[in-house]
């Protein structure tokens, strides 16, 4: 054998362990310390671990759940959200690049054009519709990855409930827009000036240069 | 009342002998997978034994082909599901090969531990669920508490359980946290009292070793005609090892051993991946110090590679500035251009040698991605170690070669 193997020896037995009856109390005395352990921490009054937290102490390592929940950490990809401007308007400008990246195909969105007068027509779109079938969502986070103008992320701390019929998965867009992060907020990360602001740029061929 | 059988010789209670055939699977309660056996029988003992898979069949590969590069991780994740990020690993250095770029120090060392976590965990379950399958359900409880504590980790760090989506052509979708190497040397010495607690229940245990010692006899020989890998391969005597033999990432920098068996039998793969646990221990710990090493400032910290053409900008630009939103745009619409050619790239996931074939016609979509699924080739030496033996070994006999559905049938 080269260097850097181990060879696998098969254990020898001793009368003990061919006799099974030894062992046996040996091993049900193991068991029996784990189970009293979790007894003595769930009765009134007991130190339980804090199993909400990551926790690799000894005894109980399960969740009363629902009534116990563990929180999701902060990478934790969980139901979809858009995020909002300042005045309350749906940060999207519907280009589609979530739907291009969507491996599951999953979205759907109907873009459209601003009103006539309205600061950001000839800038950008909004979405009319913005749907996600959360049943077929995967949740690997391309979509959240591929927006560039941060309008949909992931961070809600909520996973899939169960729900009545298929047509509760498919979020529309008044659905997405109500959800809130695991901190509370709705607002975008997004640090691009809005069109019509003093600091935003313009279309340079309107100005004729 | 007098019993039936009063007048008849003991001869004539011979049931006849002709064998029986019985379908076990696709959806059998005990079989791992969605697998059919068609099993003749003689009595008790297996005469004939034919492994069909396919059930689990999701055109995996074909599905690559749709989409870009990039989009094919999420199914990688779906292959086998006990060590996703093994396979997110494997298939980013293929198509890395492909491009001709090596990914920066810290996300090869963050893959190899991402990797080794994945493996302690697919090896738990398995362990774990071989030794319920004899009827110890104690030790199967404390090994999953235990991968707990690794899907926590790793959750902290991609976002997800199991269906990771981590793995990056170039790189890592993000860097590690703060926390992370501590996380993992914290979780170890815990990993390493539950297997041993785990291990000194069974190893003591007559039941567990007479039926696992001498059971599901597997050859060198037909080990090595199958084509089979990994612990299975190992147990035989064999001690080939992806990791060692061929190393990539910097799995040459760290110092393990690799266990092998020598009978090839249940008890020797289950202890193989017993010892793999503990070997992958020693990666991680010394890992965890690599990764400490690496100067902050220097290019070696980075996850990504500095390359345009295949890592999306960095958001400020995307959101601020017309290049980096061009440049967004089109590695979103189009992909990651990479170049025609052909590659197979092997990697040592969790039940052998992990092998991506990619071929590429230039564009931003695979022409074919082949995946040489280990537990496949395990599951043609099967039929061998099954046969001459009981019906009540055939599950715990086929838990040790884990075959896991979403690898083998794709
Ligand atoms: S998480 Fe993935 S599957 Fe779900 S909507 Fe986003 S891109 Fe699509
Ligand atoms: S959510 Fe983002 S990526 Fe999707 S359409 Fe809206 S702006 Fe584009």
């Amino acid at each position: 054998m080269a260097a850097g193997t181990i060879v696998i020896k098969k254990p020898r037995r001793t009368a003990a362990d061919q006799s099974y009856v030894v062992e046996l109390v040996k091993g049900l005395g193991v068991t029996f310390k784990h189970l009293f352990k979790g007894l003595n921490q769930m009765r009134p009054g007991g130190q339980r671990p804090d199993v909400t937290k990551m926790n690799y102490d000894e005894g109980v390592a399960t969740l009363e759940y629902p009534e116990e929940k563990r929180p999701y950490a902060r990478r934790w990809r969980g139901v979809h959200r858009l995020t909002l401007r300042p005045n309350g308007d749906v940060r999207c400008t519907a280009c589609l690049m979530c739907s291009t990246a969507c491996p599951a195909q999953c979205i759907w969105i109907k873009p459209a054009e601003f009103p006539v007068g309205h600061p950001s027509r000839g800038h950008e779109r909004f979405p009319e519709e913005f749907v996600i079938d959360e049943l077929r969502c995967i949740f690997c986070g391309y979509c959240v990855e591929a927006c560039p103008v941060d309008a949909i992320r992931m961070d809600t701390g909520l996973h899939m409930t169960a729900l009545d019929d298929r047509g509760s998965f498919v979020y529309d867009k008044k659905k997405l827009m109500s959800q809130v992060s695991q901190d509370g907020d709705q607002l975008t990360a997004n640090t691009r000036p809005e069109p019509g602001d003093a600091s935003h740029g313009g279309i340079t061929r309107l100005k004729g240069h | 009342m007098e019993s039936i059988d009063q007048e008849l010789d003991e001869s004539e209670l011979e049931l006849p002998a002709e064998p029986m055939t019985l379908n076990m699977g696709p959806s059998h309660p005990a079989m791992h997978g969605t697998i059919r056996m068609v099993l003749k029988l003689d009595g008790e003992t297996v005469r004939a034994c034919d492994v069909q898979p396919g059930y689990l069949h999701r055109a995996q590969e074909k599905m690559g082909e749709r989409g870009t590069w990039q989009q094919f991780f999420p199914y990688t994740d779906r292959l086998n599901y006990c060590s996703p990020m093994l396979n997110n690993v494997g298939y980013a250095l293929a198509v890395e090969k492909l491009l001709g770029i090596t990914v920066p120090r810290r996300a090869q060392i963050l893959r190899v531990i991402h990797g080794e976590l994945a493996r302690i965990a697919d090896h738990l379950t398995c362990n774990g669920a071989m030794a319920m399958e004899l009827g110890a359900f104690t030790p199967f409880l404390w090994y999953l508490k235990a991968r707990e504590w690794i899907w926590e980790i790793i959750e902290t760090q991609t976002g997800a359980r199991m269906t990771h989506a981590y793995g990056r052509i170039g790189g890592m979708a993000a860097p590690d946290t703060e926390d992370f190497g501590d996380m993992c040397l914290t979780v170890l010495p815990r990993i390493h009292s539950v297997v041993a607690e785990g291990e000194s229940l069974l190893l003591k245990n007559r039941i567990f070793l007479d039926r696992t010692q001498g059971v599901g006899v597997l050859t060198k020989k037909r080990a090595v005609s199958a084509g089979a890998s990994g612990p299975v391969l190992r147990s035989t005597g064999v001690d080939y090892d992806v990791r060692k033999d061929q190393p990539y990432l910097t799995y040459n920098e760290v110092d393990f051993d690799v266990p092998v068996g020598e009978d090839g039998d249940n008890f020797d793969r289950f202890m193989c991946r017993m010892e793999e646990i503990r070997q992958s221990a020693r990666i991680i710990e010394q890992s965890v110090a690599l990764l400490k090493k690496i100067d902050p400032r220097s290019p070696d910290n980075e996850v990504n590679v500095k390359n345009p053409r295949v890592i999306l900008p960095p958001k400020e630009e995307v959101y601020n500035t017309i290049e980096g939103t061009i440049n967004h745009f089109k590695l979103i619409m189009e992909g990651i251009q990479v170049p025609a050619g052909e590659v197979y790239q092997y990697t040592e996931g969790g039940n052998g040698e992990l092998g991506f074939l990619v071929v590429s016609r230039g564009g931003g979509n695979p022409w074919r991605i082949r995946v040489r699924a280990p537990s496949f080739y395990s599951l043609g030496a099967v039929s061998g170690m099954i046969v001459g033996g009981m019906i009540a070994d055939i599950v715990p006999t086929f838990g040790s070669i884990n075959m896991i559905g979403g690898e083998c049938d794709r």
